[in-house]
C-alpha cells in the first residue's frame, strides 16, 4: 500500500516534468527572437527533465546511481550549452527584437572605442605640440 | 503505447530527412542528419535492441556530426 | 494506475518534441534550428527513461545517458563551427 502511495506520487511528478517540458517547447515556438528562444527552451527543458527524472526515481528507488548521474549530467551540461550557443549567435550577428531595451555589451563596446579615439586625438595633439 | 511513439518518431524522422536532403544551408543539413540519426536510436529502442541504439547515438549523431563539421570548417577556411 | 500515468507523461513529452519540430522547420537562422535539435535531445533523454520505466529493463537507461552527452557535444561543436573558431 505504501509504495503504492509513493509510485503515483511519482507518476505526478513525472506528469509535472512533461508539461515543463511542453511549456520550454511551446516558449521556443512562440517567442519574437533567437536569443529568448534560447533562454525559454533551454531553462524549461532542464527543468522538466530532472522533474521527469526525480518522479521516476520514486517509481524504481533501486535505479538510484543511473537516475543520479542522468541529472546531475543534464544540471551541468545544458546550461552550458546554451550560453555557448548565445555567445555565437551574438558574435555572428543574429539581429535582436525590435522590443529589446538593454544591450549592456554594445554600450560597452562603444564606450570603448570613443575612450579610444579620445586617447587617439590626445596623443596626436601631443606629438603636435 | 509503442506504436504511437514509433509512429510519431517515424513522421518526424522522415521531415527531417527532407530537410536533410533539400535545405541550401549545408549546417543545417548537417544537423538535421544529426537529428535523423537521434531519431532512429529511439527507434532501435522501441524494436528492444538498446545496443543497436547506442551504437547508432554515438556514431551516427557524435561522430559524424562532429567529421563532417570538422571538414567544412576546412573547406570554409581554403576558400578564404 | 502507473502504468496510465506514465503513459499521459509519454504523450506529452512526445508533444512536446513535436512542438520544437515546428521550430526546427521553420526557424529562420542555423542558430535557432540548432536549439531546436537541443530542446528535442533533452526531451528524448525524458522520453527514453519513461520508456525504460515502462518497459522495466535498467538497460535502456545506457542509452540516456549516452544520449546525453552526445547531444551536448553536437551543440558545441555546432556553436564552436558558427563563431568562426572550431
Amino acid at each position: 500500500m505504501d509504495t503504492n502511495l509513493l509510485e503515483i506520487i511519482g507518476g505526478f511528478i513525472a506528469i509535472a516534468g512533461s508539461i515543463f517540458l511542453l511549456l520550454g517547447s511551446i516558449g521556443l515556438y512562440r517567442m519574437p527572437d533567437a536569443y529568448n528562444r534560447i533562454q525559454a527552451g533551454t531553462k524549461a527543458s532542464t527543468l522538466g527533465t530532472i522533474l521527469s527524472l526525480v518522479g521516476l526515481f520514486f517509481i524504481f528507488p533501486s535505479w538510484f546511481g543511473k537516475f543520479m548521474v542522468l541529472i546531475l549530467f543534464v544540471l551541468i551540461t545544458n546550461p552550458v550549452s546554451s550560453h555557448v550557443l548565445a555567445r555565437a549567435a551574438y558574435f555572428i550577428k543574429v539581429p535582436l527584437t525590435k522590443l529589446t531595451q538593454v544591450d549592456k555589451w554594445k554600450e560597452h563596446r562603444d564606450i570603448d572605442e570613443s575612450r579610444k579615439a579620445h586617447l587617439r586625438k590626445v596623443k596626436i595633439q601631443k606629438e603636435g605640440e | 503505447m509503442f506504436v504511437v511513439i514509433a509512429i510519431f518518431i517515424g513522421v518526424a524522422s522522415l521531415i527531417g530527412g527532407y530537410i536533410a536532403i533539400h535545405h541550401e544551408d549545408l549546417s543545417v543539413a548537417i544537423i538535421a542528419s544529426g537529428l535523423v540519426s537521434l531519431f532512429a536510436s529511439i527507434i532501435f529502442l522501441l524494436l528492444a535492441a538498446p545496443d543497436v541504439a547506442m551504437t547508432e547515438a554515438a556514431i551516427g549523431s557524435g561522430l559524424t556530426t562532429l567529421i563532417f563539421f570538422y571538414v567544412l570548417n576546412k573547406i570554409r577556411q581554403r576558400n578564404d | 494506475m502507473v502504468n496510465i500515468l506514465l503513459i499521459v507523461a509519454a504523450s506529452i513529452t512526445l508533444l512536446s518534441i513535436g512542438v520544437s519540430m515546428i521550430r526546427f522547420v521553420i526557424g529562420p537562422s542555423p542558430v535557432d534550428r540548432v536549439i531546436a535539435f537541443d530542446v528535442m535531445s533533452v526531451s528524448s533523454i525524458a522520453l527514453i527513461a519513461l520508456i525504460a520505466v515502462l518497459d522495466n529493463r535498467i538497460i535502456y537507461m545506457d542509452v540516456a545517458l549516452v544520449y546525453g552527452i552526445l547531444g551536448f557535444l553536437g551543440v558545441i561543436v555546432v556553436a564552436r563551427y558558427l563563431e568562426r573558431g572550431m
